[in-house]
């Protein structure tokens, strides 16, 4: 195939403990460390492992958000994608319009293949390949921990609940990755410097003319109610003590 | 009133239990009318069981043989055409609901809520976003269908002993076929399955083989109990993916979950937040797990879990 199309979110770095601001308005992110969406990551990885293979002959990587994704996408850029898109917006938009634009960038970029993360681990939606799909009208594979692309077809290999499923989709086709699908390549200093010359083409979200949908409004964030700390016990007969008075053996 | 489509889960032959978790959710909605829909090749058996769960007013089938494996681009334009007599349509939120869900709702036009937690009237429901760490509250369009999934570990499954009518309904849609069904790979197993085991004894990367995971085994034997894992102990392959339980895993509500050599990170424990009693043992006093179980225990789990197995006789 031509062209291989990824989706990278800028979220909060996973491995930072977010808190919700004191009124109750949102999430604090200022001074936050930001980063690739871990799927993403993975979504990324697995394209440019095709291309090496000789099974595409470009990687573009897309994110939609504010400037400051640049960063991330200079980060895909030295990961070794080719050309990198920035759909520029202030806040970044609701779901289905986040797959409305991905669906116009799929119309102009012509990709034989979509691969997403499966969630970001911000919202924790996974949902933006499977409307992609949708709106597309072709094929989804969600969850993959394995892609073989022969010819105009792919076969997938997917996470569910009772094990694993194997799909197999008509290209062009929409992916989203897995923790499994393999481990992405960290970035060395010279492919950082190579990146700043690799093209970023910024798109004014306005100017894809997405349209409108029904949003869905967040009237409040809050903390989940802590558990709290129990008991601890110095040995196993202890340990079962504690069981039976709970009633639990 | 709400008229709600809930989407049934099931094998072809057993009704999965997420389906009678997901009608304790649409229940909780006031005034709620509780249709439920078995799309598949053969729906008799199936249908048979959604029609005893209580609150159910009728149990919709939609047989073809298209529907044999659940795809969801084969079945969310059968959904799409029967969801105009609706106001909400809800699936489970694992990787059945998940999968299918935002596909209907992106060919009704409309967004999705995941992971419903709770609801407060109609239109508002509570989700968490950022691993469980936060909770969010929102407020879905009035005049707009609400498609969602529900995070069954927050509702407990609606009683039997209902005897809805079931009927069959036809619908004429065009289907894809550009994704086919190749097969599939369950773990067999005789234990409790993961998700609605009452117990689950649970190990992470202390276990350090696949081989020692025989200690977790034999200790949720003993119990009767379902057998879970940390990401680390899947990537690692001592157990097989569906066992990892957390963020991007299963999220579980059993009344006993036994945490074995679980350091306990955020995206473990967002899975767990609903169970009974936690129980953890590591060997590490500072480890995260030890600040949301009930019962502590720090120690070698290479001595401590066949001492626990052998007592428990
Ligand atoms: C996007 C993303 C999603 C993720 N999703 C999940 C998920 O769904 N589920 C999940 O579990 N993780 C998930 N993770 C990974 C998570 O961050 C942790 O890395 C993982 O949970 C660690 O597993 P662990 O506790 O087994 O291993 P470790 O953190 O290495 O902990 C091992 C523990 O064993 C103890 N120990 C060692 N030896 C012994 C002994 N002999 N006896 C007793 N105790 C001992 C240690 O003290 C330590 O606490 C995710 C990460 C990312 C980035
Ligand atoms: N703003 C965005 N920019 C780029 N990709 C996105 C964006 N939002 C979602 N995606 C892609 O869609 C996947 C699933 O996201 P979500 O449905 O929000 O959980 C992510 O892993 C990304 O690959």
């Amino acid at each position: 195939m031509d062209k291989i199309l990824v989706g990278l979110k800028r979220v909060v770095d996973y491995n930072v403990r977010v808190r919700v601001k004191s009124d109750g308005s949102g999430v604090e992110t200022d001074g936050v460390k930001m980063s690739i969406n871990p799927f993403d990551e993975i979504a990324l990885e697995e394209a440019l492992r095709i291309k090496e293979a000789g099974g595409a002959n470009e990687v573009v990587v897309v994110s939609i958000g504010s400037s400051e994704a640049q960063q991330q996408l200079r980060t895909g850029l030295a990961m070794g994608a080719d050309r990198a898109l920035l759909v520029t917006c202030d806040e970044a938009p609701d779901v289905l319009t986040c797959a409305r634009l991905l669906l116009e960038i799929v119309n102009r970029e012509q990709p034989g293949l979509v691969i997403l993360g499966k969630q970001a681990i911000d919202d924790d939606n996974a949902q933006t390949g499977q409307m992609l799909a949708a709106l597309w009208g072709r094929p989804q594979a969600t969850f993959a921990s394995r892609i073989e692309i022969k010819g105009d077809t792919a076969t997938v290999l997917r996470e569910v609940d009772v094990g694993m499923e194997t799909i197999e989709v008509d290209l062009p086709a929409v992916i989203t990755a897995d923790l499994r699908l393999n481990e992405p390549r960290y970035v060395k200093l010279p492919d950082i410097m190579k990146a700043k010359k690799k093209p970023l083409e910024e798109i004014a979200m306005a100017d894809l003319g997405a349209g409108d949908s029904p949003e869905i409004v967040h009237t409040a964030y809050e903390p989940p109610v802590a558990r709290e700390r129990g008991v601890m016990v110095e040995d196993v007969s202890a340990l079962l003590a504690a069981l039976k008075d709970k009633g639990l053996v | 009133m709400a008229k709600i489509l809930v989407i049934a889960e099931h094998d072809g032959s057993i009704l999965n239990p997420s389906t009678a978790k997901t009608i304790a959710c649409a229940a909780g909605i006031e005034g709620a009318d509780i249709d439920v829909v078995v799309l598949a090749a053969d729906a008799s058996a199936v249908a048979a069981e959604a029609a005893q769960l209580s609150s159910v007013s009728r149990v919709l089938t939609v047989e073809n043989a298209a529907n044999e494996h659940p795809l969801a681009v084969v079945l969310a334009p059968q959904i799409v055409s029967l969801a105009g007599d609706y106001s909400h349509v809800f699936g489970p939120s694992n990787t059945f609901g998940k999968d299918l869900m935002p596909t209907v709702a992106a060919l009704l036009g409309v967004n999705q809520i995941s992971d419903i937690m709770s609801t407060h009237g109609s239109h508002s429901f509570k989700r968490p976003i950022y691993a469980g760490n936060v909770i969010v509250s929102l407020q879905a369009p009035e005049d707009s269908i609400v498609v969602a999934t529900v995070r069954t570990a927050s509702y407990k499954a609606v009683a039997g002993g209902n005897s809805a009518p079931v009927e069959s309904v036809s619908v004429d849609v065009e289907l894809p076929t550009h994704t086919r069904f190749v097969g599939q790979e369950a773990e067999s197993s005789d234990r409790p399955d993961l998700q609605t085991a009452s117990r689950v004894v649970a190990g992470g990367r202390a276990l350090g083989s696949a081989e020692n995971f025989d200690l977790i085994y034999a200790l949720a034997d003993k119990l009767g109990a379902g057998v879970g894992a940390s990401r680390a102990a899947v990537d690692a392959e001592y157990v097989p993916n569906d066992t990892q339980v957390g963020q991007t895993g299963k999220i579980i509500a059993p009344d006993l979950y036994i945490a074995i050599g679980i350091s306990g990170a955020i995206q473990h424990l967002t899975g767990i937040k609903d169970a009974g009693t936690i129980v953890a043992i590591n060997k590490d006093e500072e480890a995260p797990i030890f600040e949301v179980a009930d019962i502590g225990m720090v120690g070698d789990l290479f001595q401590i879990v066949p001492e626990l197995t052998e007592a428990l006789g």
